[in-house]
């Protein structure tokens, strides 16, 4: 077998391995925590008589372990089960929001990735001067901020004050792609300003120390401008580590963005699991946990994948 | 000069002059802006209804848990949603009176026990059946039947036997209750075709709206329903209900003129956007209620003494000043104020006296050791704050407080109703009887101050059947004190419902029943 392929299984496996290992983390983290969906359901009011009743209804008097197993029996073949809240099928609700999750998610890394890298270069080309110390200012600055505010700021400024966007993101399916983004457009902007510093400095820190290098000193002695050699000969060598921070970031972008989606009103996954995690409603919760998971296990290797594939070293091993 | 005003905000009202040509014109004859937008909201009440246009509400209170079924409905959007869709036998009107929808009209026996609900002819559900008294037995029925979860089980469980004759529904109770209608009223029980038995998830039902879009926790959409019997009511063509449950985003998005009306302003910045242009804040004196609840039958509460002791030593003015801001009044440590019916106003306000405070708490003979009162903001908005100033203020007595902040997750399963004092929070009911039923009987199911009083018990029975509004209300004048002197409730405040409406809206009257007029805002108001 070739190796690589070899080493795709591999992690493959392992990968499943570990979306199992979180689901049964998700279900007993929903066990401990007080209360249950009956008591979330019916709240303040709920006499016992009406609790004993729904408890009966959504099976909850069964044990603990037999209701995990019956779960995993179905989720293996492709049955995610029903809300215990709302009876709506959770794979047909979950798709929509998944939808809407890396609609935003897609949307803010075709900004975000290609402007990071650019800047990066350009803070490599004019190091330790003004450009350099006036991005890595601004980068650093956003990503300090706590994205609830910069997601305030933006929404009062550029929302209220000028009204160039609306601050409340609620995208549906009847809207065109026009008004989609034109609803994302503060979302995509906070989203942006949070992910860009890392995948910036990480560029830019990468691309530096390959610059120490001899070859480099060659390209430029062979009278090539300063961008093409950091463009031409760094940045292919420097692509491994910047591949892994922009997954990371992409991860971030799908699994982390719920105070964005609270602020700006916006239907992906993340309101989504709150919602249902405040409920209890562990049979959602344990789906969206599994989606979390694979998307973070997925980039992740497909981090490692390109890592491998971009390093000689590593691709031929001994 | 008024005169020519007054006749250009008449066109404006009538859509001939727009309002920023008016808001100039007022300016250059020197009338405040503030003057010249209370003369537009009064030309254009005197103007009547305008038809026509989208209504968008932002409003928090939905998350994508939520159903349609009108009995597991609880929170603040998902009753806004249920009152666009659906009407009740009954209303209770802003000034407490009785206001008929699906009943047409109503009698009793003399004793209150047996009630004759006569059904409205000729009206429609949204999918052409008409309504018979049938339907409304049915709905009644699975709100109270035995595998009922619904949220008015307390309300409707007290009924006997229910008959139709023709058009006429009789409901039978176990125990006489003057209120029933007004039981009735609530939003629970929504009349639905066979009272939801087939599908409780429908939304389908008879209200001034059809449901055209249901995504939980997101939005709803609404249709005006052409056939609906009360012409009075339902403007507008659509309306729009936005879930936005973070305040901030909920005020940007009114600023900003995505949507027309928003619910739950926190009073911090009422004030605030009071002053921002364009929209105004409307704020109503309610019935719900912010409350310290003692279990009266749990050391060291069953001591009368050390109650009153803690009664006295909170300060009621300050927590309205610095955590209503302003937006409530002082409660008198009974769940009932001037907002409900038969209220009797002589009952002395008790008020913050450190010295008698001091003096009760000695006669209590307690310990000395810290009495711990368990909070957290899911009790109400500020409740962690009300805490420290009621330590503050029990600290000038010699009390001492020691308050211990519980997670907000979990709050109404974990502490409220189980742990001996804690914070918590009512909203009210739209009669005493029904109040003092839900929480103040010995044995009623949220009693949660386990308060057990059989003087308190035997007159809340005798006004329920006392069909005579000068007598009840004596009855229920004693009762008060009784809750008031001897009860585990600490009632500092009473909470107003603040909401804030954009200008372009008309027709916006403040109900003391709920935010949102009462919830009825989106069928009642008109664009302007």
């Amino acid at each position: 077998m070739h190796p690589v392929l070899k080493l795709v299984a591999q992690r493959l496996a392992l990968g499943i391995l570990l979306l199992f290992a979180a689901s049964i983390l998700i279900f007993a983290g929903t066990q401990i925590l007080p209360g249950d969906v009956a008591q979330s359901i019916l709240g303040q009011s709920a006499t016992p008589e009406a609790l004993a009743n729904l408890r009966k209804e959504l099976g909850l008097d069964e044990p603990a372990i037999s209701r995990y197993f019956s779960w995993l029996g179905n989720a293996l073949q492709g049955d995610l089960g029903t809300a215990l809240t709302n009876g709506q099928e959770i794979t047909k609700s979950l798709g929509s929001r998944l939808k809407n999750t890396l609609f935003l998610a897609f949307w803010a890394a075709v900004v975000a990735v290609p402007l990071a890298i650019f800047l990066g270069l350009l803070a490599v080309r004019y190091r330790e001067r003004w450009p350099d110390k006036l991005i890595s200012a601004v980068t650093l600055a956003s990503i300090s901020v706590p994205e609830f505010l910069i997601g305030y700021v933006l929404m009062f400024y550029v929302g209220v004050k000028l009204g160039w966007a609306p601050t409340v993101a609620t995208i549906y399916d009847s809207m065109s792609l026009g008004q989609k983004l034109n609803a994302i457009a503060l979302p995509v902007a906070v989203l942006t300003m949070v992910v860009l510093a890392h995948m910036m400095r990480m560029t830019r820190a990468a691309i530096l120390n390959v610059m120490q290098s001899a070859y480099i000193e060659t390209a430029e002695l062979k009278g090539l401008t300063s961008f093409q050699v950091i463009y031409r000969h760094a940045f292919p060598n420097a692509v491994a580590p910047v591949v892994n921070v922009v997954m990371l970031n992409l991860a971030y972008l799908v699994v982390g963005v719920v105070v964005v989606e609270v602020v700006f009103v916006y239907p992906g996954m993340g309101q989504y699991l709150v919602d249902h995690v405040s409920k209890r409603d562990v049979p959602v919760v344990q789906a969206c946990g599994l989606i979390f998971a694979a998307v973070y296990i997925g980039l992740n290797m497909i981090a490692d994948i390109v890592s491998i594939l971009a390093n000689p070293r590593l691709r031929h091993p001994k | 000069m008024s005169k020519e005003l007054e006749f250009l905000s008449k066109r404006v009202a009538q859509s001939k002059m727009s309002r920023r040509d008016f808001m100039g014109r007022a300016s250059a004859l020197g009338v405040s802006s503030a003057a010249a937008t209370a003369m537009l909201s009064t030309a254009a009440m005197a103007e009547g209804p305008k038809k026509g246009g989208m209504i968008k509400l932002g409003m928090n209170g939905g998350a994508s848990t939520d159903t349609l079924d009108p009995g597991l409905v609880a929170s603040q959007a998902t009753q806004n949603a249920l009152r666009h869709w659906s009407d009740t036998l009954v209303n209770a009107s802003p000034t407490g009176e009785l206001d008929m929808r699906i009943a047409e009209s109503i009698d009793s026996s003399p004793d209150a026990k047996t009630w004759h609900f006569n059904i409205r002819q000729g009206v429609e559900f949204h999918n052409g059946k008409t309504v018979t008294a049938e339907d409304a037995m049915k709905t009644i029925e699975r709100h109270s039947n035995e595998e009922s979860k619904s949220g008015a089980l307390g309300i409707v469980k007290g009924i006997e036997s229910m008959a139709v004759s023709g058009n006429t529904l009789s409901i039978t109770l176990d125990t006489p209750n003057a209120d029933l209608p007004y039981l009735l009223a609530d939003y629970h029980l929504a009349i639905q075709p066979n009272g939801g038995m087939d599908d409780p998830n429908a939304g389908i039902g008879t209200g001034p709206f059809t449901v055209e879009v249901n995504e939980p926790g997101i939005r709803y959409g609404f249709k005006k329903f052409a056939n609906h019997w009360d012409e009075s009511i339902g403007h507008v063509d659509e309306s729009e209900l936005l879930i936005i449950n973070d305040a901030t985003a909920r005020m940007a998005a009114l600023q900003s003129g995505q949507v027309h009306m928003v619910n739950g302003v926190d009073p911090k910045v009422a004030g605030l956007l009071d002053r921002a242009p364009g929209l105004s804040v409307k704020n109503v004196s309610g019935r719900g209620h912010y409350v310290f609840i003692m279990h009266t039958d749990t050391a060291p509460f069953d001591n009368k003494d050390l109650r009153l002791a803690l009664k006295y030593a909170i300060n009621r003015e300050e927590m309205v000043d610095k955590i209503l801001r302003g937006y409530g009044g002082v409660g008198n440590d009974m769940p009932i104020n001037a907002s409900y019916p038969l209220f009797d106003d002589s009952i002395p306000q008790r008020a913050y006296d450190p010295e008698k405070a001091a003096e009760h708490y000695k006669a209590s003979g307690h310990d000395g050791s810290p009495i711990i009162l368990r909070v957290a903001d899911a009790a109400f908005p500020g409740a962690v704050d009300a805490a420290q100033l009621f330590q503050q203020s029990a600290a000038a007595a010699g009390i001492p407080l020691e308050i211990k902040r519980e997670p907000n997750d979990g709050y109404w399963s974990e502490v409220w109703n189980k742990q001996p004092f804690c914070a918590s929070y009512w909203g009210g009911r739209p009669v005493q009887d029904q109040m003092y039923s839900t929480a103040y009987l010995s044995t009623a199911d949220w009693n949660d101050t386990r308060f057990n009083n059989a003087k308190f018990d035997e007159l809340l029975g005798q006004a329920k059947a006392e069909l005579d509004p000068a007598k009840r209300k004596a009855l229920y004048s004693q009762m008060g004190n009784i809750v008031r002197d001897d009860g585990g409730v600490i009632c500092p405040m009473f909470n107003d419902f603040i909401d804030a409406v954009s200008d372009k809206v008309a027709g916006f009257e403040p109900d003391p029943n709920g935010e949102m007029m009462a919830n009825f805002a989106p069928s009642r108001v008109w664009l302007a």
